[in-house]
């Protein structure tokens, strides 16, 4: 019970952040330098692992389902389930696993030592909101950096999936190319980079919350970096089925 | 103690620049003050003493709204801090500043963005009054030419200094001192005692240093303050402490070498 009710207690605050951080945002005066600077640090940095796991990610769906379907003769199709279970799922919930592991540990680590230092009652001592310096920036930084890292792993996915498509079920880069387009429409992107703006958020948002809730010295910023990784990895896989689920029904 | 030309009331009583009234904190079941009550008055150095965990700097984080009291009053200019909204309280810490035990500078900027801080906050001006400030105030805590510098290349000693830069670039009516000496060796401890007294004496301002370092307390007191059972146990001059009916007040600020007189807790 007890720990139910710190998981709606962590709820509000989450909510309350998010709130506090959008109204801040945009009080005057509205500072973009920052938000760039997080796009920078935590978005295009992220390239690297988001592009390694994405083509391992595509090379081992396609091998898979060209050696699973085999059986019934459908390996044919391996590039339309391939191109599909990149776009929809693989794409934005692999890449929000692994940057929400890399960004917002960072969030926390860096806002909960922050805390611990002084750092953000330093800030508010100078007459600054923690929340408009800190807060704002990251969390709109992941909200634009998680659709473009997911578009990326996306592409680089269906490189690896074509790779495997070739070499196990013998189709041409042509053939590949038109499944995969024939396959995606317009509706799988969106559910897929829909799904991505809300898992940058939650990133985002976390990452900042744990952190500025960190008591303890360093052994409190220790478990703030542990505890954001766990938050944002289940709230992610969670709401990754609730987010699916609202975009199955209302689009197919 | 209290200087000639001090703002006083009809019934010739002068009139405080900051006071604590019966103010109440806790941090969960751990009560901190019960009945914390303490006059601030312009101009003077206040030192609040107290044993480690007592909640000295818990006091001054309340006098600017960085933690909330659980009860009582706390004012400052003659109004009421503790129903101030954020934007009132900003308004509050422009007129007093703090300085933070480590010195709490921000890791990721220079020396000269550190201090330029408050000033673009508060909108100061121009870079060129902003740089003008910078140098003004690094030379008055004797760290002339370090604007480049970052704070990880910094000892401790220097940190606190660049840090009182920082906290006197808004030009403060009070500063507040959290521990300024903790952690120091004692050169450097002489010179933070020698910088509260000389920015005391350059620029007027009314100062309440928290410390357990009698040395520091002597040093630069007019007044001293200690805590004791979660609540001002004494109020008056260095002199007077060893008047007190308070053992432990007593046997705190006795200093010196030699192990307790009385078993004190």
């Amino acid at each position: 019970m007890n720990g139910f009710r710190g998981l709606l207690a962590d709820a509000g605050g989450i909510a309350i952040l998010s709130g506090r951080a959008f109204v801040a945002f945009w009080r005057s005066p509205v500072e973009w330098a920052p938000v760039l600077h997080q796009i920078d640090h935590a978005g295009i940095r992220s390239w690297s692992i988001t592009a390694l796991t994405a083509v391992f990610t595509g090379m081992v769906l396609a091998l898979q389902f060209a050696t699973g379907l085999e059986s019934y003769g459908g390996s044919m199709y391996t590039g339309k389930l391939v191109a599909l279970g990149i776009v929809r799922e693989l794409g934005p919930t692999l890449t929000a696993l692994l940057v929400g592991g890399r960004v917002g540990s960072g969030f926390a680590a860096e806002l909960g030592s922050m805390v611990v230092n002084e750092q953000v009652d330093a800030i508010r001592a100078l007459g600054a909101d923690p929340v408009k310096k800190l807060v704002a920036p990251r969390v709109l930084a992941c909200i634009i950096a998680l659709p473009l890292l997911t578009m990326l792993a996306d592409i680089v996915g269906l490189f690896g999936g074509l790779l495997i498509t070739m070499r196990e079920v013998g189709v041409t880069r042509k053939f590949f190319f038109s499944q995969v387009t024939e396959t995606l429409g317009f509706v799988d992107l969106a559910h897929g980079l829909g799904k991505s703006l809300f898992f940058g958020y939650f990133i985002g948002v976390i990452g900042c919350f744990v952190g500025l809730r960190t008591t303890g010295g360093t052994e409190g910023v220790g478990q703030s970096t542990t505890r954001a990784v766990v938050n944002i990895s289940i709230t992610v896989l969670v709401s990754n089925y609730l987010l699916s689920t609202i975009f199955v029904a209302l689009y197919g | 103690m209290v200087e000639p030309g001090l703002d006083v009331t009809d019934s010739g009583v002068p009139v405080p620049l900051i006071s604590f009234r019966g103010v109440k904190k806790a941090f969960g079941p751990k009560i901190i003050f019960d009945d914390a009550t303490l006059d601030v008055y312009p101009g003077e150095t206040l030192t609040i003493l107290g044993g480690s965990g007592t909640g000295k700097s818990v006091l001054i984080k309340m006098l600017i709204g960085l933690l909330k009291t659980d009860g009582g009053s706390i004012q400052a200019f003659g109004q009421e801090v503790t129903t101030l909204s954020e934007a009132g309280l900003i308004e509050i810490r422009k007129r007093i500043a703090m300085l933070f035990q480590s010195g709490a500078l921000f890791d990721s900027l220079s020396v000269a963005d550190n201090i330029k801080y408050p000033l673009r906050e508060h909108g100061w001006g121009l870079e060129s009054a902003m740089n003008d400030r910078v140098a003004e105030v690094l030379d008055m805590v004797g760290m002339t030419g370090s604007e480049k510098l970052k704070p990880a290349e910094l000892s401790g000693g220097m940190r606190k200094r660049v840090g009182l830069a920082r906290a006197i670039a808004m030009k403060p009516e009070v500063i507040l001192y959290d521990e300024p000496t903790t952690g120091l060796d004692p050169v450097n401890v002489r010179r933070i005692n020698g910088l509260i007294l000389s920015l005391q004496a350059r620029l007027g301002v009314t100062s309440i240093v928290v410390t357990h370092d009698m040395d520091s307390c002597f040093t630069v007191s007019d007044r001293i303050a200690m805590l004791y059972e979660r609540r001002m146990a004494f109020v008056g001059s260095a002199e007077a402490t060893q008047d007190c009916e308070i053992p432990y007040v007593r046997e705190f600020t006795r200093g010196g070498k030699g192990t307790l007189d009385t078993d004190v807790t």
